[in-house]
């Protein structure tokens, strides 16, 4: 069995020195922009992680708090003319730290262990736990629970966590999309769609719309039963190896030879399932397929448009007007920004208002907001304060964590009319506006 | 060890004791908070921009005000450390590396912009606001801060003026020290002074002001800036030129500078450069071509218009196989960018890059651009050149790899030979980015016996004990 790199001192050295140190990064980076610390920034940790790879300094707990301070955003990365791989740094610089327990605490490790190597690789246990969730909410129980303030025997971290979190699916995507859909016009393609994990329990609705937009615009769409979680959790959390245990699941249940593209709808997933070639390069069994994979997947909005998908003729909802945040997987992950922004221009009537900082990270990062609630919360407010003062009646976005995110900050910040929605969403429900228009 | 890599004998070294002692005393004047002093705070500031250049330091700290800064001054003199000014350490020579005992004295708290004087055409700002900013507020009411160093986005006013940064719009509307009208200086001996006022003329004393601009954190710390602004040109041009021949390329700047025109912007690629850049930017830069011109052109929608057509011209008939218009201005900032990003986006092809900063009269840059590709020929280095055509000041970078020590034998001879030929031909060791750690052994030859010895005396008399960035410029 292969093994990713899992120390800083078994890296390629060069990627270390790739950074030259200019400091174009420096007025992207969310921490340094919060400490004006250079510690804080892609530089400074850069320069962290060649220190212990040249045994200059010892791995401490100071090292890795940073690394799990770093948001994982990857703006440095859209920054750099050097083109330094800061991905691939921070994944291994957190694995090295995992590796090496100096932040262990029995806590944390139960914690670590019943979410990433128990509940998110058994994809029937994290649907039952959507159940269960799903039976507090709809009972009454949380509303019960919520207004006699039991809540308040919860730990402070679980409490705050509680307020936040989302509301589960009434159906999940197994029920709301056919094993095969047929294209509604002439087959031009076969695709594979990814359902995703927390997407499917909170979001199932995006799924639906992103197999009708498929569908709408002749490809055939295989979506697999059951599907596991791709591991990007892991690998943006120092779990190379689960990450690469599910990546051989994935392949196993979908085969990227039989299909033209893999679709994803999530961009943090995304991003993580374009890199299974380099998580699997040292395996000889999977490397070969994990190459071809990577070479097909795609992000929906990334999709569309090199297929030249069908502008929509009517708009469904009333208020047109649309600002976009991007996803940081999405824009810095996959370099994906003027895509889903055509497909939003091309909403008949709808009026796309950019917003300031629209490539800034809004604190959800993966499981940021819950490693670190504090600067979470500031870029939280900096990203509702910029989407607010457009005044746009429609945030689109398209990644589960992000969409979750602003729509918590814009509740928190008094605003219950505002609509946080995947771009596909949109798209769908013009098509669906269409075909009511015909009948 | 080469001759990248200075070393610094020290005076003292600082025990443990000493050193939490040190960062306590600093704590008192700017709060406990703002000094770091951990393995983990240090490393991040042991070097600049500059490549393999590093040392740590034993303190960092992170004044507000110029009082601090005198006080942070007095500390530093009593217990025996220096003090290395710095503000985002983004500089090219090293003056912002730390050396042995040193406290770096970080600015980046000190950041406002406190006034824009519109009667007068001046901004106040203190030491640690960024450059983009400066220009971003002059802009907005139709004013123009012109020097804009590849850095700009992140770079501080404060370190512009100690390293008197330069940038593409040289040419026309010159450098940093172009536009200082006044600063405010934290001396060696702890004391705050003003120099320079609002005045266009000013014959009163000494023009010490100018004593500091470029004294790269020597004589002083800049704690304020007052600058000179202009009113914004009404338009600009922007032309991407094409080339198959370098040579082209130079005679094409030679004839535009014979036609009179003086355009702000004119700033050469050659292939390497072209490739990496177009690599990170995606502009649509030519990558079959040789050499590329980025000209560009501002002022009066007329001139501006007049200018951009005869320049086409010249550029066509001096052997150019393309001249293409910017569309817009967004399309213009664009291309302004990516040659901004030249210098970072050639560290894609090896794994350290070294920057030079060689200057020649403009009439001697096919001379001197020949000179470069016969010394990467007969070093067998792989040398990337780029800069700023219409004031002679090249960017010849080494991609090479600081862990291969004979290719790094190579580099530093190769490196010597573009220093004595530059030199040679009427030209200057740095043009923009500071003489600092990287250039020191060659200053003397430049200066002259008698031009070096006052260079020391100034910084005898201002800073006799050698508080201020030490072994910085020249050891004393």
């Amino acid at each position: 069995m292969s093994s990713a790199p899992t120390s800083l001192q078994s890296l390629d050295y060069s990627i270390l020195q790739q950074c030259m140190h200019c400091g174009m990064c420096l007025p992207s980076c969310p921490t340094y922009a919060e400490t004006g610390k250079e510690r804080n920034s892609p530089r400074g940790r850069i320069a962290l992680m060649r220190a212990i790879a040249d045994a200059e300094l010892a791995m401490t707990a100071t090292f890795a708090e940073e690394m799990s301070y770093c948001v994982g955003c990857l703006a440095c990365a859209t920054a750099c003319p050097a083109g330094v791989d800061y991905a691939h740094l921070l994944e291994t610089a957190r694995a090295h730290v995992e590796a090496s327990h100096v932040n262990a605490t029995p806590t944390r490790n139960v914690v670590r262990a019943v979410t990433l190597r128990w509940l998110f690789i058994h994809p029937r246990l994290l649907r039952s736990f959507g159940y269960l969730l799903r039976l507090w909410q709809r009972s009454g129980l949380e509303t019960v629970a919520r207004k006699w303030r039991l809540t308040l025997i919860l730990p402070r971290r679980l409490r705050d966590l509680e307020s936040i979190t989302p509301r589960i699916q009434n159906r999940f995507s197994d029920s709301l999309i056919a094993e095969t859909t047929t294209p509604s016009g002439p087959k031009r393609y076969r695709v594979a769609l990814l359902t995703g994990c927390i997407q499917d329990l909170v979001f199932s609705d995006v799924n639906r719309a992103t197999a009708e937009v498929l569908a709408e615009n002749g490809c055939e769409i295989f979506t697999a039963r059951e599907q596991h979680c791709c591991g990007s959790l892991h690998a943006h959390n120092g779990d190379l190896e689960t990450a690469q245990r599910l990546a051989r699941i994935q392949l196993d249940e979908i085969d990227p030879r039989k299909v033209d593209a893999i679709i994803s709808n999530s961009a943090g997933c995304g991003s993580h399932l374009k890199h299974y070639d380099r998580l699997l390069a040292d395996d000889p069994k999977y490397a070969a397929t994990a190459a071809e994979w990577s070479s097909k997947v795609r992000d929906i909005s990334e999709w569309l448009v090199e297929i030249g998908y069908r502008a929509p003729t009517e708009m469904a909802p009333p208020s047109r007007s649309i600002t976009y945040h991007e996803a940081c997987h999405l824009c810095h992950g996959q370099k994906v920004s003027a895509q889903p922004r055509a497909i939003l221009r091309s909403l008949p009537g709808a009026e796309l208002r950019e917003c300031k900082e629209a490539t800034w990270c809004c604190g959800s990062a993966g499981i940021y907001n819950i490693t670190q609630p504090r600067t979470a919360a500031w870029l939280q407010q900096r990203k509702v304060e910029h989407l607010r003062a457009t005044g746009a009646a429609f945030v689109a976005t398209a990644n589960p964590g992000c969409q979750l995110q602003i729509e918590n900050g814009l509740r928190a910040a008094g605003d219950t009319t505002t609509r946080v929605v995947h771009p596909v969403v949109l798209l769908a429900e013009a098509y669906r506006a269409e075909q009511a228009t015909r009948a | 060890m080469n001759a990248l890599e200075k070393d610094f004998t020290p005076t003292r070294s600082f025990n443990d004791g000493e050193k939490i002692e040190l960062a306590r005393a600093l704590g008192e004047v700017v709060g406990r908070d703002q000094v770091v002093t951990a393995q983990e705070d240090l490393i991040p500031y042991s070097f600049d921009g500059t490549a393999a250049i590093k040392h740590l330091p034993i303190a960092v700290v992170f004044p507000k005000t110029p009082e601090e800064i005198s006080a942070i001054i007095k500390l530093a003199r009593d217990a025996h450390a220096a003090v290395v000014t710095r503000g985002s350490g983004t500089g090219l020579s090293g003056g912002s590396v730390p050396v042995e005992n040193a406290i770096v004295l970080c600015t980046l708290r000190m950041n406002r912009v406190l006034e824009l004087d519109e009667r007068n055409l001046t901004l106040l700002a203190e030491t640690g606001a960024i450059t983009q900013e400066i220009f971003d507020r002059a802009d907005a009411v139709g004013l123009f801060y012109p020097p804009d160093p590849g850095s700009m986005k992140i770079s501080t006013i404060g370190g512009n003026v100690a390293e008197n940064s330069g940038g593409l719009r040289g040419l026309k509307y010159g450098v940093t020290r172009d536009y200082v009208m006044g600063i405010e200086v934290v001396l060696a001996d702890g004391s705050i002074c003003w120099l320079g006022n609002k005045c266009v003329k000013d014959v009163a004393g000494y023009n010490l002001r100018d004593l500091f601009i470029g004294s790269e954190g020597t004589l002083g710390v800049i704690t304020k800036v007052l600058l000179k602004l202009l009113p914004k040109p009404a338009a600009r041009q922007t032309l991407l030129v094409t080339y198959t021949q370098m040579d082209a390329a130079a005679e094409t700047v030679s004839a535009i500078i014979a036609a009179k025109i003086i355009p702000c912007t004119l700033e050469f690629l050659d292939r390497k450069t072209i490739q990496c850049v177009e690599d990170f930017a995606h502009v649509g830069l030519p990558l079959d071509a040789e050499a590329i011109l980025l000209i560009e052109t501002d002022g009066h929608a007329a001139a501006v218009d007049d200018e951009a057509t005869r320049m086409a011209e010249l550029a066509r008939r001096h052997g150019a196989t393309d001249v293409r218009r910017a569309r817009d201005a967004a399309e213009a900032a664009q291309l302004a960018a990516a040659r901004r990003s030249a210098f970072s986006a050639l560290a894609r092809l090896r794994p350290t890059t070294i920057l030079e900063d060689a200057t020649v009269p403009r009439s001697e840059l096919a001379t001197m651009i020949r000179f470069i590709a016969d010394v990467a020929r007969r070093h067998q280095l792989e040398i990337a050149t780029f800069g700023h055509f219409g004031d002679g000041n090249l960017h010849p970078t080494f991609l090479t790899n600081e862990r291969d020590r004979d290719e790094m034998h190579r580099v530093e001879l190769a490196m010597k030979e573009i220093f004595e030929q530059t030199l040679k031909l009427g030209g200057t060791i740095t043009g923009e980015h500071g003489v600092g750690l990287a250039k020191k052994t060659f200053l003397r030859d430049q200066l002259g016996d008698a031009s070096y010895t006052l260079l020391k005396a100034i910084k005898q008399t201002l800073d006799p004990t050698g508080l201020l960035n030490p072994g910085k410029i020249f050891d004393v």
